[in-house]
């Protein structure tokens, strides 16, 4: 399962890309901590919101602007606002009905007039033909560590799809690619 | 002009009652009567009686809380009224005005005329009156406040001769002194001689007496006109084009912001009326995350309000009105300020059209160790980011209202299940007790302490669970990236 391709990240710019999985939120916190501004549009119906505290092991929560829309229509449109304008570099989503082709391309078209990027936190399932790379996210088990995570490519316009495990460097501050368990040297089951 | 009776004036205006009627007041540790109505004095209460004392006196009395503030307010719109009398128009303390009508009395058929048309309106809108009239600031203040009359012009001692030394403006202590020296009215004090007065009371009453007898001028001093931010333009011809509504708008914008960058002023919120042929009016209403008075950043702003508006056969009249204002120093530009703050409060006045700006949030820090308290939701445009964020001990990055698992014993479930997936537990981190804060009441925190857990499962999830040791019970309530 490993790739012998380098990772895509950062994302690339002027892009929309989705993320799915139940470790989506931690690929969008990964993704703030690249970048220093963002905003994060939710539904206001939604029961589950951002903890500052939590992320401020990872990026600066005062950098971040929450806003809360009555649908996703108009999640859509402030979206098409804030990307088109580029003042905050980074713009993420919290979809709950899949896009179809016209508003995916529409937020595509305004990530690349603004040159900002826009990340859509989805569903599973519920991508859209239009995005750029699409990030299924798992968090795994590790017994030395609490932050593992693998990003796995199931969607890639310009590049192919690739998996890689993840985890946080408290002390660099930043996310490393780890080679996938039970392939690591030294450990039981390494493959030779 | 003297209201003897301002604050329970206003206030039985609104709610009038028969009976007496009193305004208290907090006052040196008491409750103290503060304005009292007809009914009220009749029955011998006075102002500054402790509340108490006058129930008991007056078993029957209606009282309510004195409001200073909308006292102020409203002596304020008995000022603007007064200006239909004569331009200078000023206050003279919490109840009286002062009118300089020189030059404006014959536009009313004389004084005496004037006066009477001030105490028939005046009567009519219910609150009592006192007008003194004269040649001096001082000698109708004099007048208004010890027996309403007229000063004949050149003679105020004639006038005020007979008035107590209490008239001429000054403090109870030189009253009291005064009138054991035996000068009870003015005209005593005018036949005494000046010196020995003056080194025993100091200058002030020799000058208060000389304003009053106009041996020395005092200026009544008009209150400014608050500037009034509203521009507006009637057109010959309807229009109904997005461009010509645009166009007009960015005349008005201009007017209104020249007269706001003059006052140092930036808008918070825009109106823009637009009256159409039919008289029917439309109103688009502008909300900035900044103050601003920059007619070109504000424009684009009305892009979307203007582009909803239903013109109909044409729109003939454009009104823009400043409704909330807010103080916007003139600010020295640099080289390294950045155009990128204006950039990001005018998208968020953008968006705010959209979907209300109380809706684009910001989190602040707050003290408290309750995982949902330990943050505050501002609306970004009314608030600055705030720093820094310090967590305590590790905290989950969502946050949900608790759900319930099975579970017993307060050590975490081996297995568990969460949003019907089953679960094993890895590995358990805890645990971290927290007391709910007993100074505030919050039913969420009704079961008592929590001890918190960070539970990794063998199927990957990262979540924070905590028990309740006071009524038993695990609950989910956070989730680790």
């Amino acid at each position: 399962m490993t790739s012998r391709t380098t990772i895509p990240l950062p994302l690339r710019a002027n892009r929309v890309h989705e993320a799915c999985g139940a470790g989506r939120v931690g690929f969008a916190v990964a993704t703030m901590a690249l970048v220093r501004r963002t905003l994060w549009i939710r539904e206001s119906w939604q029961g589950e919101t951002l903890n500052p505290l939590g992320l401020a092991d990872f990026c600066d929560p005062s950098q971040l602007l929450v806003a809360q829309t009555k649908d996703q229509t108009d999640m859509l449109a402030v979206a098409e606002e804030a990307l088109r304008d580029g003042a905050l570099p980074l713009v993420v989503l919290e979809i709950t009905r899949p896009l179809n082709l016209r508003e995916g391309r529409r937020l595509q078209l305004a990530a690349k007039a603004g040159k900002s990027i826009g990340l859509c936190l989805i569903p599973e399932g519920m991508g859209s033909n239009a995005s750029e790379t699409r990030w299924l996210c798992t968090p795994l088990f590790d017994p030395d560590d609490s932050t593992l995570m693998s990003w796995e490519t199931i969607k890639n316009k310009s590049g192919t799809n690739g998996t890689w495990h993840v985890r946080w460097n408290a002390a660099a501050r930043r996310f490393d690619v780890v080679c996938p368990a039970g392939k690591r040297p030294g450990s039981a089951g390494a493959a030779l | 002009m003297w209201f003897a009776r301002l604050a329970s004036d206003r206030v039985l205006r609104a709610r009038p009652c028969d009976g007496p009627f009193a305004l208290t007041l907090k006052r040196a540790n008491a409750d103290r009567l503060y304005c009292l109505n007809r009914a009220a004095e009749a029955q011998n209460l006075s102002r500054g009686m402790t509340f108490a004392d006058a129930r008991a006196f007056c078993p029957d009395l209606l009282s309510q809380p004195a409001n200073l503030t909308e006292d102020r307010r409203f002596l304020h719109v008995l000022r603007r009224w007064a200006t239909r009398y004569c331009p200078w128009v000023g206050l003279e303390g919490d109840d009286g005005l002062v009118l300089d009508i020189t030059g404006a009395a014959h536009l009313f058929g004389g004084e005496s005329a004037m006066v009477a048309d001030m105490y028939q309106r005046l009567k009519r809108a219910g609150i009592t009156t006192r007008i003194g009239l004269g040649d001096t600031r001082g000698a109708a203040w004099a007048l208004a406040h010890f027996g309403a009359g007229e000063a004949a012009p050149g003679q105020p001692l004639a006038a005020l001769g007979r008035l107590p030394v209490a008239a001429l403006r000054l403090d109870d202590k030189t009253t009291t002194a005064l009138q054991r020296l035996g000068l009870r009215r003015i005209i005593d004090l005018e036949k005494a001689a000046r010196a020995p007065l003056a080194r025993r009371f100091g200058p002030d009453l020799m000058m208060r007496l000389d304003q009053a007898l106009g041996r020395q001028p005092e200026q009544v001093t008009p209150l400014a006109e608050p500037p009034h931010y509203g521009v507006r333009m009637s057109l010959p011809e309807p229009i109904g084009l997005f461009d010509d509504v645009m166009a007009g708008t960015s005349r008005l914008l201009e007017q209104l912001c020249t007269k706001l960058k003059t006052n140092e002023a930036g808008a918070r919120v825009l109106e823009l009326t637009l009256r159409r042929v039919d008289q029917e009016a439309q109103t688009v209403e502008l909300r900035l995350a900044r103050p601003l008075r920059d007619a070109q950043r504000i424009l684009p702003l009305f892009t979307r309000g203007v582009g909803e508006v239903e013109s109909g056969y044409g729109i003939d009249q454009l009104r823009l009105e400043a409704t909330q204002i807010e103080p916007l120093p003139v600010r020295q530009l640099s080289h390294v300020s950045s155009g990128r703050a204006d950039q990001l409060d005018d998208l968020i006045s953008r968006i705010g059209t959209r979907i209300g700006l109380d809706n684009i949030q910001r989190f602040l820090p707050a003290d408290s160790h309750i995982p949902e308290r330990s943050f505050l939701i501002a609306a970004a445009a009314y608030s600055e980011p705030e720093g820094p964020w310090i967590p305590p001990r590790p905290r989950p990055q969502r946050l949900f209202a608790p759900e319930p698992i099975a579970g017993d014993g307060s050590r975490p479930p081996k297995h568990f299940r969460w949003r019907r997936m089953p679960l094993t537990v890895a590995r358990a981190t805890g645990p971290e007790r927290i007391a709910p804060e007993w100074w505030l009441s919050d039913d969420n925190w009704r079961s008592g302490l929590r001890d918190y857990w960070r539970i990794e499962t063998q199927q990957g999830r990262r979540l924070w669970l905590f028990y309740t040791p006071q009524s038993p019970g695990w609950f989910v309530q956070g989730e680790f990236i």
